[in-house]
């Protein structure tokens, strides 16, 4: 019976975590610090003159794979913004200074390489247009 | 750990579905033959081939055929990575057993149904949530 319980809570458990995931899921976050500011060196390319969106990746994780997708598919109809992915593992340090903590994660810089906002979790189309024509 | 290569991306969440199911029943039963059972099909996905997972070829037998659409294509680390975050919880779970620490057969367990949940119903991705955080501390 107490086992029946256990069985039932974890069950409602995971069903609440998977519902804020996915609501939450390529959700834009404003950026109210604006530090630490990104280098044209740390990313290895120079930033977009409008905007630069740099997405963090790793191996074991497949919704990096669309969100590689649905931004290689969106940034092209805004110039002016170049899009930058590095695979996170190789890049621990800018990982540990941006507060990095899952991918895939989409930083949004402006022109002088400031954090402006981030969509953690693949974004959708419609979100990631919405955040692009701010800039 | 295998060699990076594409797998149909239906197949983990139905593998996961039926762990779900084979570790509830397990839990409820106190069964630890079928907690070896579960740990063995997570040792042969996670450490030989996860093509060759039983669950995987159940899918690949019962479930495919009945499925229409094109065949999605996805990198098989993720999945693999996620099979060894279960192995190591069944792995727990079966020491647990063995000893008669139902206690911590019992936590192990429900560890492991609540990952495996997760993935089989909301197709959440543990190796992202986990696998940048575990670098960050280890590295």
């Amino acid at each position: 019976m107490v086992r029946l319980l256990i069985i039932v809570a974890v069950l409602l458990a995971a069903t609440g975590v998977g519902l804020i995931a996915e609501r939450n899921r390529g959700r834009f976050f404003t950026k109210r610090n604006f530090e630490p500011t990104v280098t044209e060196s740390e990313i290895r390319s120079t930033f977009g003159k409008s905007a630069t969106v740099l997405q963090f990746s790793s191996a074991f994780c497949a919704p990096c794979r669309a969100a590689r997708a649905t931004i290689e598919n969106v940034v092209p109809q805004f110039p002016g913004i170049t899009h930058v992915e590095l695979d996170a593992e190789a890049n621990l340090e800018l990982v540990r200074k941006l507060k990095v903590a899952q991918t895939p994660t989409t930083i949004f810089l402006d022109p002088q390489g400031v954090e402006v906002g981030r969509a953690v979790g693949a974004p959708k189309k419609s979100q990631l247009v919405a955040v692009l024509e701010k800039f | 750990m295998s060699q990076p290569k594409q797998i149909d991306a239906r197949a983990p969440r139905w593998s996961a579905g039926f762990t779900t199911v084979v570790l509830i029943i397990a839990l409820l039963t106190k069964s630890t033959w079928l907690t070896i059972w579960q740990l063995a099909v997570f040792a042969v996905a996670a450490f030989i081939n996860i093509s060759k997972s039983p669950y995987g070829i159940f899918y690949k037998k019962v479930i495919r055929p009945r499925l229409s659409g094109e065949v999605p294509l996805e990198d098989s680390r993720p999945p693999v990575f996620a099979q060894l975050v279960g192995f190591g919880f069944v792995l727990v779970a079966t020491i647990g057993a063995l000893t008669h620490n139902w206690a911590v057969f019992t936590v192990a367990m429900a560890g492991c149904i609540f990952a495996a949940f997760l993935n089989s119903a909301f197709d959440y991705c543990l190796g992202c949530k986990i696998y940048l955080l575990g670098i960050r501390i280890f590295r």
